[in-house]
């Protein structure tokens, strides 16, 4: 593993090797003293050419448990509002030494241009609508710590797939470790070309629903065109929303996750996200120990799987 | 391969070593015994059920994985992280780390510095199953099944049943 860009080329044995090591960070992270020297001298530059909190937060804070230092970009701040181009600013950054970078961008497969230009590691924060992989880690451990396995748990994502790299990610990784995934979006919201993903595709959340072990909320991504494919909000909730009503129709045991911003009162009511089986929390916390995995196999190299 | 140690050489080795915590330490009220990833886990929790039944109390057992704290991390490939899980606190109490052959001290040195993120222990001693020589760092053991003298180029493997479904210890040339 050279670079973590996509969730497509990740095999079984490599995603559990990622997953097995997650939870190894999630014992070091309930500790008093949640830091390891590990990557003591390592230098990890997060660039982030889109607005984001928690994913930088979250990579931050991983860096820094590990004893990594981190240098911090954000596009309005910088150069590029100068006229600087995205190579070189990537090259300028990595001659001031760096290990390792991680890239934000709004532009599909910008990190791969990246990781073509530079001779670090590049771990792909969110490439527009296309892919997030650390999410689907997330994502992944935070399901398998609740199920002890994502195989043959039935998991629903609901609402704007066609926008969302979270729903692109998550449905590689959630297929390669078994579970049995079904997209639940309006046709306008599904995914132009998706006869190869590994899944089922449905516009009825009503008829889905009684049969899912774990409910995937999406935001309605305004700022990507999603809100423009039906008439209103309220509409979206009535037909796509877990409200409290249907949160009671789900079986007993199952569980709510959402990559976050959640829009109270859209995708989600407020009571079902403050429900005790909303995992929504569980997966900011997973999402630290999953990229200290990442950062940890990347600089590290990688086991033998 | 020639065969050191069988089962019965090893359970005898385990329960010599439950008795010397147990005199060593007068008891075993604050004792917390840490077995180091992967093999040091079951030896660990064997070495407390002898250890308990000698003192007709629990004994607390930890997990400790030193993945994190390897001083070659930049020069070999890096292993899968387990879970580093130590029951209640090590602050004053007695920590014997576990593990199943002591060679260079590299791994027991990450340990130890692991377990000073965790806590303050009144003490920490070492129980290993083989003790092969060599050591490049000034680390000893307090409580050794088998003094194994080696030379630099055989391998010493250890088997147990829990993991490998077979147990005993054995040496072997390598060129």
């Amino acid at each position: 593993m050279n670079h973590l860009l996509t969730t497509q080329d990740l095999d079984r044995d490599h995603l559990t090797m990622l997953l097995d090591t997650a939870d190894g960070m999630v014992s070091l992270l309930e500790r008093d003293i949640a830091k390891a020297p590990t990557l003591r001298g390592k230098t990890v530059a997060t660039m982030f050419f889109e607005p984001s909190t928690r994913t930088k937060l979250s990579f931050d804070k991983a860096a820094k448990a590990l004893s990594a230092d981190v240098m911090s970009f954000t596009a309005s701040s910088s150069s590029l509002t100068k006229g600087e181009s995205l190579k070189d600013t990537v090259l300028t950054v990595q001659a001031l030494g760096v290990d390792l970078m991680v890239v934000r961008h709004g532009a599909t497969g910008a990190p791969w241009r990246v990781a073509e230009w530079v001779d670090v590691p590049v771990v792909n924060a969110g490439d527009g609508a296309h892919q997030h992989p650390t999410q689907a880690l997330l994502d992944s451990l935070t399901l398998r710590q609740h199920f002890g396995t994502l195989d043959g748990v039935k998991i629903g994502i609901v609402g704007d797939i066609r926008h969302s790299r979270v729903a692109r990610s998550n449905v590689f990784a959630f297929a390669t470790l078994g579970a049995d995934v079904t997209l639940i979006a309006p046709p306008t919201l599904l995914p132009v070309a998706n006869s190869e993903w590994p899944v089922h595709t449905t516009s009825e959340l009503d008829d889905a629903l009684t049969g899912l072990d774990a409910v995937y909320l999406l935001r309605v991504q305004s700022e990507r065109g999603g809100a423009s494919v039906f008439p209103s909000l309220g509409e979206y909730r009535a037909r796509f929303g877990l409200t409290a009503e249907r949160f009671k129709r789900l079986k007993p045991d199952a569980v709510v996750l959402h990559p976050g911003p959640m829009i109270r009162g859209v995708e989600i009511d407020a009571v079902v996200a403050d429900d005790p089986r909303s995992l929504v929390l569980e997966q900011v916390t997973n999402g630290v120990a999953a990229r200290m995995a990442v950062l940890y196999h990347l600089l590290g190299g990688e086991a033998d799987v | 391969m020639k065969r050191v140690l069988d089962e019965k050489d090893v359970a005898r080795a385990i329960r010599r070593i439950a008795h010397e915590i147990s005199e060593r330490n007068r008891g075993a009220g604050d004792v917390i015994l840490v077995g180091i990833h992967t093999r040091g886990i079951p030896l660990a929790d064997r070495i407390g059920r002898e250890l308990a039944a000698i003192e007709d109390t629990e004994i607390p057992l930890g997990t400790l994985d030193i993945g994190l704290y390897r001083d070659d991390f930049a020069s070999r490939p890096a292993p899968v992280i387990g879970r580093t899980d130590i029951p209640d606190t090590i602050e004053g109490r007695t920590v014997v780390l576990v593990d199943d052959v002591l060679y260079t001290g590299r791994t027991i040195r990450a340990a130890l510095d692991a377990l000073t993120d965790m806590g303050r222990p009144a003490r920490i001693q070492l129980a290993v199953l083989v003790d092969r020589g060599h050591r490049e760092l000034p680390i000893r053991a307090d409580y050794v099944g088998k003094n194994l003298p080696t030379s630099e180029k055989e391998r010493v493997t250890v088997h147990l049943q829990e993991i490998d479904g077979e147990e005993g210890v054995w040496i072997e040339a390598t060129l």
